[in-house]
């Protein structure tokens, strides 16, 4: 069963068409890559799927559901997150804060409640930040949880990102170059850290990367995008011996040719 | 500190303050009491425009609108059926208003709702927009509420305006409503919904994302502050006796934004001390728009050189100081106590 | 309503737009560049009026003396309030700049009633704008006239030097993204502070013949204006010259010829202006002319 469709779906900007007639399938608790040059559109497909940008046509359809051309804060409360290639966090929020907003979207009491302090709604807080400790516990950012987020050198944040994400309790986790800025062994850390949460949440992971040995050693399925249109689509093996995609990506440097 | 401490110390400081209120409210000479009132009242709009502006990082131009709101419905429910007949020589005062005649509470509440539901109205087209325009159209409709009420001669007797207002504000009245707004918004800010305001004012994207609903989170803000600031002007009008549609010119709203940004946008502490300066100034340099002798010199006073002299000191601030007083911060007891350790701390080393 | 009422009602109105566009034009141009609402437009307006009175009833300068050295001062006077009170805050938040324009507003609306009192002031009306030509049963002034002349021949200038000159490329391209145009090479601050030039010039050329149509000097007579002028901007498609002159012509005609067909709506007149610009920002906000751009998430 697909947990997520999309269909024929294209994005145009005036003249320029990002994204051109994308087809992806993804199975409940799938890893899936999406790899491609700068530019390639792979953030617009995030975009489209999160319903920050309105496809110019195709559909998109998450558990059953289509989502084409649902707000943003809807599709999240049907359980896709996502993290962003420029981590955008709430910077003057603290750590902790951080996380606990993950959590506003199914707060059950309403703002009078919150406002007067009322016993329901303390109930509702207490859980909230157990909750969240729990998450920044799991990423290893427990300790700073009273710190300003803005404060966090770049790996914490990145991590900080993930946790914010998972306090929505999402089914489906975007994430949006991940491993950006790390040394090889925070890699690693990375890839063991994604196969876990997946297992710990049950969650279906669609993932955009530009870096070959994240992907390759993490995606058992992976599509490749240049400008727009996808090019390949296969397991790792498929995909380095692919032509299109070998030729796709000359000219580029060398570490993120694939090999 | 213990746990319990900085509750304990609120609840005392709060009673403390109280007994200086009725003090006050039987021994201040009129004068004082008006100043010490308007802070008040000033601390309500400063807070309301915190909650739109500071926490949620919505800029509205439109408090204006909301006051004269609150003064009118809180003049027109108060004032006696005598006073009514005087006031509306030209045009009688439309039923049911002209048989009504409300106590004071019932009258505030008044004002406050409708106020709260005028900021529903407006808050819905206004907040679909972004930064500026925001700003423009709020002011827009603020100034659309100002002619309406000049011409409506019927309701608001319009540009005669309302006199013999009763005066029902004093010190307790209006601080008490002072420290309950600031109470609520406290309470509500430091809850999930102020952190899903202040990551709508941090990035509004990444906030949607993360299933902030974005356009029911801004209005939410908007009308709450909407509310409050009507409970404000049903309190000036109670204080000044004499409302008419001219004081609520944009100028009113500038004053709002001028002491909030004195104070420290998304600082309640801020506010308060801001409207106690901005209101105590504003009197005391009243002398200044006459002439005056200082030292033998005679320094030529012109009316208006007070509001000049405001202008000045607003843009250093906006262009130097741009924090103002407090910044983002918060007055706390263990603030105070950790002020005082080291104060003290030291001597004792010293010693 | 008879035709030469009609033709008399549409000169008279053609005639303000002519000065609301003038006005409008620098609204957009600041805006364009800088994304910043000049609320202090409308206050360089009411300056320049004064400056060009004084000069003659002070100075006793020859009126056409007087206001070219006016519209040169004001442009001065742009620049400077551009240098002094934007131009510190381009990094902070957009909203700080906003918040020091309604500063530099107030200031000069408060400076103004110091300096010049609250009892208004009378604008020389030279003899040669103060003729009354008979076209039949019509009666304009030729000031009317004049001004939809000067207005028009300004707004061509503007059009050329935008469009047709080499640093109107260098602001046409700030304006649409400036951070490229940096790397261009374009100078940045020198793009903005020619802007304000010329916007505040036109809004000087525009208040002298404000003044010399409504002959009382008020310190707070730039207030209205300066806000109808932004919505006529924004009508047209705030960012767009063109559209700006388009909001301008559009808001002068339409508000005499309101007050010309329903008379007992004369007192929401300022009230009209403020619906057209809700109205217009919730179901068109581009205004007119202008294009909306999708923003990059």
């Amino acid at each position: 069963m697909s947990i997520l469709s999309t269909d024929g779906l294209t994005k145009h900007f005036g003249g320029l068409a990002a994204v051109s007639d994308f087809h992806v399938e993804i199975a409940k608790g799938e890893l899936v890559g999406l790899i491609g040059p700068n530019g390639s559109g792979k953030t617009t497909i995030f975009n489209l799927i999160t319903g920050l940008y309105r496809p110019t046509s195709g559909q998109i359809r998450f558990d059953g559901n289509s989502i084409t051309g649902v707000r943003p804060d809807r599709i999240t409360a049907l359980g896709i997150a996502r993290t962003f290639q420029n981590i955008r966090l709430f910077s003057e929020l603290t750590v902790l804060d951080n996380v606990r907003v993950g959590h506003h979207l199914r707060l059950g009491s309403s703002p009078i409640s919150a406002a007067l302090g009322l016993p329901g709604y303390g109930h509702e807080e207490r859980e909230i930040t157990e909750h969240s400790m729990k998450l920044l516990n799991i990423v290893g950012l427990d300790d700073v949880a009273q710190e300003q987020a803005g404060g966090l050198p770049y790996g914490q944040q990145r991590k900080l990102e993930i946790a914010r994400a998972l306090a929505t309790r999402p089914k489906l986790l975007l994430l949006d170059e991940p491993a950006a800025g790390m040394n090889p062994e925070e890699v690693r850390g990375l890839m063991d850290f994604i196969h876990h949460i997946m297992e710990l949440f049950a969650l279906t992971v669609f993932l955009v990367e530009h870096h070959m040995r994240l992907i390759m050693g993490l995606c058992p399925r992976i599509l490749v995008l240049d400008h727009g249109v996808t090019i390949a689509h296969g397991t790792p093996d498929e995909i380095q011996n692919d032509p299109k995609v070998i030729e796709a990506y000359l000219g580029v440097e060398e570490e993120d040719a694939p090999n | 500190m213990s746990k319990h401490a900085p509750r304990m110390l609120t609840a005392v400081s709060l009673v403390t303050f109280f007994l200086l209120l009725v003090w006050a409210e039987g021994n201040l000479d009129p004068y004082l009491r008006r100043i010490l009132n308007l802070i008040a009242i000033n601390v309500i709009w400063a807070v309301t425009f915190n909650l739109i502006y500071g926490y949620t990082g919505q800029f509205s131009l439109g408090h204006a609108g909301f006051i004269a709101i609150g003064a009118y419905t809180a003049a027109l429910l108060t004032l006696p059926l005598a006073q009514k007949e005087q006031n509306f020589f030209l045009t009688p005062l439309i039923s049911p208003l002209n048989t009504i005649e409300l106590p004071f509470l019932p009258s505030l509440i008044g004002a406050a709702l409708l106020a709260g539901v005028a900021g529903i109205l407006i808050g819905i087209p206004s907040l679909q927009l972004r930064g500026d325009y925001m700003a423009l159209v709020t002011l827009g409709f603020s100034e659309v509420i100002r002619v309406i009420f000049m011409n409506l001669q019927s309701l608001t007797n319009g540009s005669l305006g309302l006199k013999g207002i009763p005066g029902h504000t004093n010190l307790l009245w209006s601080w008490g409503c002072a420290i309950l707004t600031i109470f609520i918004i406290r309470k509500l800010a430091s809850s999930s919904y102020g952190r899903a305001f202040k990551a709508i004012r941090e990035d509004e994207i990444a906030a949607e994302t993360t299933g902030i609903s974005l356009f029911n989170h801004k209005l939410m803000a908007f009308a709450i502050a909407a509310l409050f600031t009507g409970l404000g002007g049903g309190l000036m009008a109670n204080l000044i006796s004499t409302v008419d549609p001219n004081l609520f010119s944009f100028v009113l709203s500038y004053q709002v934004v001028t002491v909030t940004v004195l104070g420290g946008v998304g600082s309640l502490t801020g506010s308060v001390l801001a409207s106690a300066i901005y209101v105590s100034l504003f009197e005391l340099l009243r002398p200044i728009d006459q002439p005056m002798t200082l030292g033998g010199i005679t320094i030529p006073g012109r009316p208006g050189m007070r509001m000049v002299m405001f202008s000045i000191v607003f843009l250093v601030v906006i262009l130097f100081y741009r924090r103002g007083l407090m910044g983002t911060s918060e007055f706390s007891w263990r603030w105070l106590l950790s002020k005082l350790e080291r104060l003290f701390g030291r001597e004792r080393q010293e010693a | 309503m008879s035709l030469d009422m009609f033709l008399q009602h549409l000169a008279n109105g053609i005639s303000l737009g002519g000065l609301y566009a003038l006005i409008a034009v620098g609204y957009t141009m600041v805006y364009g560049i800088l994304r910043l609402i000049n609320f202090a437009h409308g206050d360089i307006f009411m300056m320049a009026a004064y400056m060009a009175f004084y000069g003659v009833a002070l100075f006793h300068l020859p009126w056409y003396v007087s206001f070219a050295v006016t519209i040169g001062l004001t442009a001065i006077m742009g620049v400077v309030v551009e240098r002094v009170a934007y131009r510190p805050l381009r990094d902070a938040p957009r909203i700080s700049a906003l918040i020091s324009a309604i500063g530099v507003s107030l200031l000069l609306q408060n400076v103004g009633i110091v300096a010049f009192g609250g009892r208004p002031k009378a604008f020389p009306r030279p003899a040669l704008f103060a003729l009354e030509w008979k076209f039949g049963e019509i009666r304009v002034l030729s000031l009317t006239l004049f001004i939809i002349l000067i207005t028009l021949l300004i707004l061509v200038g503007v059009f050329y030097l935008v469009y047709r000159t080499k640093i109107g490329r260098a602001m046409r391209a700030v304006s649409w993204d400036f951070g490229i145009a940096g790397l261009m090479g374009i100078d940045f601050n020198r793009v903005v502070a020619l802007t304000f030039a010329i916007g505040s010039a036109l809004a000087a050329a525009g208040s002298i013949m404000w003044g010399m149509k409504f002959p009382q000097l008020l310190p707070l007579m730039g207030v209205v204006p300066g806000l109808k002028c932004f919505i006529a901007a924004v009508l047209g498609g705030i960012g767009s010259i063109p559209g700006a002159m388009l909001g301008g012509f559009l808001l002068g005609v339409g508000e005499i010829m309101i007050v010309a067909f329903f008379p007992t709506l004369a007192g929401y007149k300022y009230a009209f202006a403020y619906l057209a610009l809700i109205l217009i920002l919730l179901l068109r906000p581009a205004g007119l002319l202008g294009r909306i751009v999708e923003q990059k998430a």
